[in-house]
């Protein structure tokens, strides 16, 4: 039984991975924008076995409403075991190219928002000297393709910033795990043309985020496979990365 | 909207664009826009469905395996309120270990709730349960352009009757309420004997099935003579004592779809042979899981791609028991002159408790269900074999039918009108059209 935060609580990765840690009988403290869809999620945990569910509404890229949030979140639960940073949008990168207000936006809701929602647990689990802090960034953050370089971008900065306080947190026996998915079958990519054989279920990926978590991984690429793949991708020299329409 | 969807049989094959449910409130929104866009649609839940009845006349169905939380559970009363789009695999994931079992299950527990309404799916407790929808105490239904209802033998009478068993054409249901069966234990405790023949069959039938819960047999549908309709009966019941366990086995996987079918003359005689040799001659008592008992298909995941890529056809019928057991020795003379057939070809004695549903598959009489690959002379074999049910006053199963005639649909569905009538003008499917046409 853990105690688990979970914000972006109504993703389709973040359902999956709730609905595992419900079959343990966790206790959870979720935190999403939509009221309804947190109480469908919520009620759907309980059947499923968690001791007990808490609900917050929040908007991630409300960076002032971040503080009461944790107040809340460490009210009910006491302290937290794991922390599962699961919100995010996928931006038209065409639209980003050509309005800088909407792409601040898109860097907001994927980067800036999880950077100070990290900065802000971080503190907590240091007091706390124990714990998982599992954030989703994403394998487009291993390159910018021309595709969509925004959100690549915005993961890129996420991941970094993992990898930092991965290495500060380590000394006070914090896990800071950076998961990335390759492409998941969810409502977000839904009507993108992805190839089939690579298209993994939600499932799937929270099978490798729970076992991520228990074996302490550091970048996990979810599924597996992923690591090969953005290995090759990320060894292509510039002179032909610029070539290509990834 | 994501990667295609079949009907499990893949044939007639037409490929379904899929559209995505995952939310409640965003039901009725995705329908309007299907609807707009392409004229009409259909609701799929897992493609469980083996013909027709599962594909869009317009081939755009909306999908809502997606839907799929459970809303409220009461291990009191043993109430299950979920989504339509929750798999009975899912169900007993959470209700076995409070000592709760589905009511009535059928051979797969792959398909979801909506989809087991839809078809009125029964198993092998029919005798002494009826169908699924005897259990189903109330569900949602959006209908496009109304306000979401709610059906229950009280509320909305007549679209409860007619959504049970009405193989997705009077709405989307959105959720549902069934009532499970207490149990012991999730171990099953079975009988097995073989039999010579379908005289042996008959008489193991009379004396066994009032005694147990769940009563099977399995045939061998290439026998012949004095052999024919010869196979192994099964019988079981929750044992009394045991653990409250849910069955977690790895699955083993289809990966491919093989371009020709595995499934040929030879590797089914000597399958069946050794089948049936293999089982015993004396009854013999054994107790195991209840995955094995009552899924011993799903354990294969994506079984159906061993036909190849063209498919393959089910045929289920039921004739009254009056007339049976001469239609039945009709019908597998007709199956095994043919020389064509399947793997466990099941045959199963269905009780006379009547179904909520207007449109539901079984009677009082005996079922057999067998699987055929593809190919073009199974017309002049299911030809033989509809004119041997339609004599017999029997019928065919829609959910996993693509070639009965409309006329014999409609014969043997009289109160097809009065699906007709309460039918979502929006919804239609291939099967739909085919037989009222």
């Amino acid at each position: 039984m853990k105690k688990i935060l979970i914000i972006g609580a109504t993703s389709a990765i973040a359902t999956a991975c709730a609905r595992l840690w419900a079959g343990q009988g966790s206790e959870f403290f979720l935190v999403a924008r939509n009221n309804e869809k947190l109480e469908q999620t919520a009620a759907d945990l309980q059947a499923r076995g968690a001791k007990a569910v808490t609900l917050h509404r929040m908007d991630a890229t409300d960076l002032a409403a971040h503080p009461g949030m944790l107040d809340s979140c460490l009210n009910a639960l006491q302290q937290i075991d794991i922390a599962l940073i699961a919100h995010g949008t996928l931006p038209d990168q065409k639209a980003c190219e050509q309005d800088v207000g909407i792409a601040l936006q898109e860097f907001a809701n994927n980067g800036t928002s999880v950077i100070a929602l990290l900065t802000r647990l971080a503190n907590q689990f240091e007091i706390q000297r124990c714990g998982s802090l599992a954030v989703i960034s994403s394998v487009a953050g291993d390159r910018g393709r021309p595709s969509n370089y925004l959100y690549g971008t915005a993961k890129a900065a996420v991941s970094t910033f993992c990898e930092g306080l991965r290495a500060r947190l380590f000394k006070v026996g914090v896990h800071v795990m950076d998961i990335k998915p390759g492409f998941v079958d969810t409502p977000m990519t839904q009507g993108l043309p992805l190839p089939a054989a690579l298209v993994a279920k939600p499932e799937q990926v929270a099978q490798c985020i729970l076992k991520g978590i228990e074996r302490k991984v550091a970048i996990l690429y979810a599924p597996g496979f992923w690591a090969l793949i953005m290995l090759i991708i990320r060894s292509i020299p510039q002179p032909v990365f610029k070539r290509l329409n990834l | 909207m994501s990667s295609p969807l079949y009907s499990w049989g893949r044939f007639p094959y037409s490929p379904q664009g899929a559209h995505r449910c995952s939310w409640r409130s965003e039901i009725a929104t995705l329908l309007g826009s299907v609807i707009d866009t392409y004229g009409g649609t259909l609701p799929y839940g897992n493609g469980r469905s083996y013909g027709d009845s599962c594909l869009a006349e317009s081939d755009q169905v909306v999908h809502m395996r997606t839907l799929d939380r459970f809303i409220q559970v009461d291990w009191q009363q043993g109430t299950v309120l979920a989504e339509s789009g929750v798999t009975l695999a899912e169900i007993l994931a959470i209700s076995i270990p409070q000592g709760w079992f589905l009511s009535v299950t059928p051979g797969t527990q792959f398909a979801t709730i909506g989809g087991a309404i839809a078809n009125d799916v029964h198993g092998k407790n029919h005798h002494l349960r009826g169908t699924f929808g005897n259990h189903v105490r109330r569900f949602g239904l959006l209908r496009h352009g109304q306000e979401p209802l709610t059906c229950s033998p009280t509320d909305n009478p007549e679209l409860y009757a007619a959504t049970i068993g009405g193989l997705g054409l009077t709405g989307v249901i959105t959720w549902a309420e069934i009532q499970l069966m207490p149990i012991r234990s999730s171990q099953i405790d079975s009988t097995v004997v073989r039999f010579g023949n379908l005289v042996e069959f008959f008489a193991l039938s009379a004396e066994l099935d009032h005694q147990h819960e769940y009563s099977v047999a399995w045939i061998d549908c290439l026998a012949k003579g004095a052999q024919t309709g010869r196979g192994v009966f099964i019988v079981g019941e929750h044992a009394r004592y045991g653990s409250l366990e849910v069955d977690e086995r790895a699955k083993l996987r289809v990966p491919l779809t093989p371009p020709v079918s595995l499934i040929n003359n030879l590797s089914l005689r000597a399958f069946n042979e050794v089948y049936w040799r293999l089982h015993p001659a004396q009854r013999t008592r054994k107790r195991g899981s209840y995955e094995p008992f009552f899924y011993p298909l799903d354990r294969i995941l994506h079984w159906n791609r061993i036909y190849g890529r063209r498919g393959f056809q089910q045929y289920q019928c039921v004739i009254p028991d009056s007339v049976a057991e001469v239609a039945m020795r009709d019908l597998l003379g007709a199956i095994a002159d043919s020389g064509q057939g399947s793997f466990l070809a099941v045959l199963k004695r269905c009780g006379d408790i009547a179904s909520p549903g207007l449109l539901s598959f079984p009677l009082a009489g005996t079922s057999l269900a067998l699987d055929f690959p593809q190919k073009a002379d199974l017309t002049a074999l299911f030809t033989r074999l509809d004119a041997i049910v339609r004599e017999a006053g029997g019928r065919l199963y829609p959910a996993k039918d693509a070639h009965m005639t409309g006329s014999d649909f409609r014969q043997a569905y009289p109160v097809w009108e009065k699906l007709e009538a309460l039918r979502d003008p929006t919804l239609i499917s291939r099967f739909w059209k085919r037989v009222t046409a």
